[in-house]
């Protein structure tokens, strides 16, 4: 391939630097570091005025650690038990299933996204003192087996037994034991929190009119002489945002249906441990 | 009118605050990290009001600053401190005490988030600025964050000095990792400076045969997706891939509709923000929010959804674009 005279392919290193070092797991903040330095070295900038780049890019930027303002609640009210209430109010609800807290959540976040709120919700704000875990309340309720008709009740007083260690007065267990997610399967259901709310978050907000996203696109053509109501951008957002909610729903769905199968295959090998 | 820069005055104080809370502790490199990451916030505009009046030092002290940081990362490393029993028990029964009530700061934050950014929008109608028009939505939420503490402040009735402690614990559970969308968005200004997205764009223009809709319409998706892996961010590679493919080929030479492909094609790079862990506030960040076992779990949750949706915007694209 002939590099064309006029480009210089050099900052390209900087490119390298970042995938080689994220490859050799490095620590990322050095990684990007050492990419912005060799990035500015590579394209033959003075030391002096890359410095000043640097720094002003970096200040221009704060705008993104804003966040920490929302430090200080969360972390007390955590203190206080938040995470544990979160928890214990989800599995008071009879019925509910993880894949349906998650589906409600993602639409909910897909719509308030596209009025424009985006920063209402997110992994700080709200998913890591509520919705990460009410899902592990949630799945851990999902993956309980259907209660036996002859058995009025007593399942479900064992599964509520099995999941406040605070209640004392514990009836006979139902046997066997009520299946509880293992350590992984729980960080499984963490992570696919998260990932609902990123999905939500970006298959909603290019749906905004005045999201960045879209007066990006609508500048980036008038720049270049094509004028382009916003609006118009806006609404060709809409197919994607619904295939998107849908793939996304169903991949809960069928999250939720394999850790059922798990745990009734994990019950089965308890079952006949038991019994020798 | 509130101005952003009071809230980057409070951030400033909190980070001072767990830098000292570090120092105290003796774990002098934490504090050296928090305390030079409080820069920006304290002086930022400063910083930025001497590079306009042509004076460069103070912008090139924070840029060591910034390499620094690199160094002291690597340094700190990540460390779990899993709760003793005692902690976990006293969590327990305060939850138990306080019950529903701890929901109401909680939910205060969004809430409180919404009606400070309708009642603003409102009040600017009538020509009253709330808050700072720069960023909206980011000032409601540290007003909102800072009522819904003084309502959490009351429910427990804790002092403020146990808040800022509990935000630190918070603060250096994530460490590093809260730094690294900012340092990212800095790595993309200098990107941007040094000519990267011109050297992609050009080698990705070679290699394509141009005369080829669809082959074009595959190298645009693709270039999205794969320079926004490498970015982290769709915002960086969309003016790329559009400058190098989407308008010269796609556009003026096989007559595609602007509108359709830049909207999809922006959510085509979407998919690749999925992938990356250089999209780090919205994959690395959480992952250690919620004590995954590993960095690339959020990541690892996502790419069934993303590698689908990637084809579902190529084909609306192909079926939508040269009507």
């Amino acid at each position: 391939m002939p590099p064309a005279a006029d480009v210089n392919y050099w900052p390209l290193l900087g490119v390298a630097v970042v995938i080689a070092g994220f490859a050799l797991r490095r620590n990322p903040v050095l990684v990007v570091v050492s990419a912005g330095v060799v990035s500015g070295f590579a394209s033959g900038k003075p030391f002096a005025e890359l410095l000043t780049l640097i720094g002003r890019t970096f200040v221009e930027n704060r705008l993104l650690l804003l966040l920490l303002l929302t430090f200080p609640v969360i972390g007390l009210l955590e203190r206080f038990g938040l995470r544990e209430r979160a928890r214990a109010w989800i599995s008071g609800i009879r019925g509910l299933t993880v894949a349906h807290f998650l589906i409600t959540y993602l639409g909910l976040r897909q719509i308030l996204s596209m009025v424009g709120l985006t920063q209402v919700a997110g992994h700080v704000q709200t998913v890591r003192p509520l919705v990460a875990p009410m899902s592990e309340a949630a799945a851990e309720r999902s993956v309980q087996p259907p209660p036996k008709a002859d058995a009025d009740g007593s399942v479900d007083a064992a599964v509520d037994a099995a999941m406040d260690p605070a209640a004392s007065v514990d009836p006979v267990p139902a046997e066997p034991a009520p299946p509880r997610l293992d350590e992984r399967q729980r960080a499984e259901v963490r992570a696919m929190a998260a990932a609902t709310d990123n999905v939500g978050l970006f298959f909603g907000e290019d749906v905004f009119i005045a999201f960045g996203a879209v007066l990006l696109i609508q500048g980036f053509y008038a720049s270049n002489g094509i004028e382009l109501e916003p609006l118009t951008i806006a609404l060709w957002a809409l197919p994607t945002a619904i295939i998107a909610f849908c793939v996304h729903s169903l991949r809960l769905w069928l999250m939720q249906r394999r850790l059922r199968r798990e745990c009734a295959a994990r019950r089965i090998v308890e079952g006949a441990d038991a019994q020798g | 009118m509130l101005k952003v820069e009071y809230l980057y005055w409070l951030v400033g104080a909190f980070l001072l605050a767990c830098a000292y809370f570090n120092l105290c502790d003796r774990r002098g490199s934490m504090a050296a990290f928090w305390a030079i990451v409080a820069l920006p916030f304290v002086f930022g505009d400063a910083v930025l009001a001497a590079v306009r009046a042509g004076t460069d030092w103070p912008a090139q002290a924070i840029g060591i600053g910034v390499l620094a940081l690199g160094v002291l990362a690597a340094r700190n490393r990540l460390q779990h401190r899993p709760d003793s029993a005692a902690t976990s028990a006293a969590r327990a029964a305060a939850s138990l005490r306080f019950g529903n009530r701890l929901f109401v700061p909680a939910l205060a934050i969004p809430a409180l988030t919404l009606v400070l950014y309708f009642g603003s929008r409102k009040a600017a109608e009538y020509g009253v600025n709330v808050l700072d028009p720069k960023a909206q939505t980011l000032t409601a939420l540290g007003i909102a964050s800072l009522i819904a503490l003084a309502l959490g402040l009351r429910t427990t009735r804790a002092s403020a000095a146990v808040a800022v402690g509990e935000g630190r614990r918070l603060l250096d559970s994530l460490g590093w990792a809260v730094l690294l969308p900012m340092v990212l968005a800095t790595l993309g200004g200098v990107f941007a400076a040094t000519g990267v997205g011109d050297a992609i764009a050009a080698l990705t223009a070679m290699a394509i045969p141009v005369d080829n809709r669809v082959a074009c319409l595959a190298a645009f998706a693709l270039g999205m997706v794969l320079f926004t892996v490498v970015m982290g961010n769709a915002f960086a590679a969309f003016p790329v891939m559009m400058a190098g493919i989407g308008l010269p080929l796609l556009v003026l030479r096989h007559g595609a509709d602007p509108a359709i492909l830049g909207a999809i094609g922006m959510l085509t790079g979407y998919c690749g923000t999925l992938l990356t862990p250089m999209a780090a506030n919205f994959n690395i960040v959480p992952a250690v929010l919620l004590e995954l076992p590993s960095q690339y779990g959020v990541i690892r949750a996502q790419v069934g959804t993303a590698l689908v949706l990637m084809l579902a915007n190529f084909a609306l694209m192909l079926g939508l674009v040269f009507r």
